[in-house]
């Protein structure tokens, strides 16, 4: 009965990015989940068409909803019916296979590269419909598509605002027979997929960052023969020099409405931290200190930043109120457990902050609750770096290594879920989890 | 409660897109230009048997400045007592050539993130500078740079790696 259905149609018209094509081979495993993640039923959707389906796009929804460690998608061997419709689905054969929620849908070729998808997701126990949705996308736009359904459902069953279809930033590292380092900077869907070069150096690239619309990546690059911040736009591919002083100029950081740049310059003897001005270029400096100050972050009110510091003798996590002109009153140490915190994220409201814990002499990702400082280690690595949230706060992906390789990893916020994004070249490192995207 | 079960997917995704622009590349310079020539430790047996080297004090083994790499202690850029000897003789090389350029390269070991180390090495390497500034050598004729971990000449994950990797590196990149 497709009266029942509230369909709202939109067309996705999605800015692809003018980007050099590459070739990326992604493994995904999942080492950890609960029990209790709860079951879901992605029915592979009917197709229509006299070309061939463009993609399975049910592969995608239910990586996305088992990465996320809160769903455990059922295999599709055990499902013993393959509606595409909510009016085709007989409540009872899934309750019967202990099912949740079933995801439907049938995707229609309209023309040669225009395609009807559309979606229901119903509620098994309550035998009725949450949502559904349709739309027209062109072929290549499925992937991503895919991304978004993954978003509805999750928010649809959870509460939580998706975050599936996001970017990830990274640098990946190939050393060829000669020992020579070949780096690049890369984005990638937030499943590894569609790997899109944006930049290629001999010399180190480091610290990609999001600017908050998405569209702009600041990162250190060396090719000036010391490390400088440069800003990037993804779709455009323009590249900016941000600076040009002396000395290390590191950790790019954008302030939460765009207009500013926290970053760790050593121009005047020693790494200090410093907020730009973008429209002037204008600078503030934050700390005054004879140690090493990097790393800094933002709060999400922008009132904040916090950085890492050796003024206490090892690298911990301070935070300091900064307003138009500079800091306002005295950094704070807010880090005391382990031997060593270092490179804060906040996440996305405001109230955590993930870091590099060092004990032991290992170091690991570790999140603290800002309110009671209560510390939680999220990662079982020896050298594990670069936590970076998703915007919704519920993943944070981060370095590791596995077989002498660097390597990615998304861990669920609580510490539930836990999956490898491994790339067949070479090392991947310093990962960035982008904002939502405002191009649909 | 928590169980290690696996799945592993393995997907090859071939992405296709059409008529775009080219990157913007970045081409690197050799930063480590200088090191091949001032790394080299030639023994010339028949000299040292004579009672003296000939040739560039830079190849003997047993002159200081044969040596061009300055080591340190985790997460300190204290230049320790064995290797003062070898900056100093740099320095005063410095101090008697004024026209001769030196880079400092400061490097660490793998532990802690990449730009605290940046800024560790930079660190190091300033307190070479310093050194080499204290015996006279002008400012002017120093240019400090940090690579943080990036660099490592030794690869394993163990002290013996991590102890070679925690250095400064004393390049004449236009020669000596």
């Amino acid at each position: 009965m497709w009266k029942k259905i509230n369909f709202a149609v939109l067309v996705l018209a999605i800015n692809l990015a003018c980007i050099t094509p590459s070739q990326a081979r992604l493994t995904i495993d999942v080492t950890l989940w609960l029990d209790n993640a709860t079951p879901i039923a992605i029915v592979p959707f009917g197709y229509q068409g006299v070309n061939p389906e463009p993609m399975h796009m049910t592969d995608v929804i239910s990586g996305d909803l088992r990465r996320s460690g809160r769903f455990s998608p059922m295999p599709e061997k055990n499902m013993t019916e393959t509606p595409h419709e909510g009016n085709q689905v007989n409540y009872a054969t899934w309750r019967n296979l202990k099912q949740k929620y079933l995801v439907v849908g049938k995707i229609q070729m309209l023309a040669s590269n225009k395609y009807q998808v559309q979606f229901q997701l119903m509620d098994v126990d309550q035998g009725k419909q949450m949502i559904g949705q349709s739309f027209q996308v062109p072929g290549k736009s499925m992937r991503r598509l895919a991304h978004h359904i993954s978003d509805l459902v999750f928010q649809a069953i959870t509460g939580i605002r998706g975050a599936f279809d996001t970017y990830l930033a990274y640098v990946t590292v190939v050393k060829n027979n000669k020992g020579q380092r070949a780096y690049q900077l890369a984005i990638s869907d937030s499943d590894g997929y569609n790997e899109q070069i944006l930049l290629k150096s001999s010399m180190p690239i480091l610290r990609p960052v999001w600017s908050p619309d998405a569209q702009k990546l600041a990162y250190v690059s060396y090719i000036s023969g010391r490390p400088q911040i440069y800003i990037q736009n993804i779709y455009t591919m323009h590249v900016q020099q941000l600076t040009h002083f002396d000395g290390s100029n590191l950790s790019p950081a954008w302030s939460p409405d765009g207009k500013r740049m926290a970053m760790s310059l050593s121009k005047d003897g020693n790494a200090e931290i410093y907020i730009m001005d973008l429209a002037s270029h204008q600078l503030h400096r934050i700390t005054h200190n004879y140690a090493i100050d990097v790393e800094p972050t933002w709060t999400p009110d922008g009132r904040n930043l916090i950085f890492t510091s050796d003024r206490g003798g090892k690298p911990q996590l301070y935070e300091v109120a900064v307003g138009p002109d500079g800091p306002q009153g005295s950094p704070r140490r807010i880090t005391f457990d382990g031997d060593q915190n270092l490179r804060a994220d906040v996440s996305p409201d405001g109230k955590s902050v993930a870091m590099v814990n060092e004990t032991g002499g290992r170091y690991r990702v570790a999140v603290m609750d800002l309110a009671s400082g209560q510390m939680t280690l999220l990662s079982n690595g020896n050298l594990d770096d670069s936590p970076s949230y998703a915007p919704n706060g519920s993943m944070i992906i981060y370095s590791t290594h596995r077989n002498g390789k660097g390597v990615l990893a998304i861990v669920s916020s609580d510490g539930r879920a836990r999956q490898l994004l491994r790339f067949t070249r070479g090392s991947v490192r310093q990962p960035a989890w982008s904002p939502y995207l405002h191009d649909q | 409660m928590i169980h290690g079960n696996k799945v592993l997917l393995l997907g090859v995704f071939a992405l296709m897109l059409s008529a775009c622009a080219s990157t913007t590349k970045q081409g690197g310079t050799a930063a480590q230009q200088g090191q091949a020539q001032s790394g080299q430790q030639q023994a010339t047996g028949a000299a040292q048997q004579q009672g003296g080297f000939q040739g560039s004090p830079f190849d003997n083994p047993d002159n200081p400045l044969s040596k061009t790499t300055v080591y340190f202690n985790f997460d300190s850029s204290e230049i320790l007592p064995d290797d003062r000897p070898i900056v100093i003789a740099h320095a005063k090389y410095l101090v008697t050539h004024p026209n001769v350029k030196v880079v400092l390269q400061g490097n660490t070991d793998e532990r802690g993130t990449a730009e605290y180390n940046i800024a560790l090495g930079e660190r190091r390497a300033k307190a070479v500078s310093q050194l080499m500034q204290l015996q006279g050598v002008a400012q002017s004729q120093i240019q400090v740079v940090s690579f943080g971990k990036e660099h490592p000449v030794a690869l394993g994950h163990n002290e013996a790696a991590w102890s070679k990797n925690r250095r400064v590196d004393i390049v004449y990149p236009n020669g000596h």
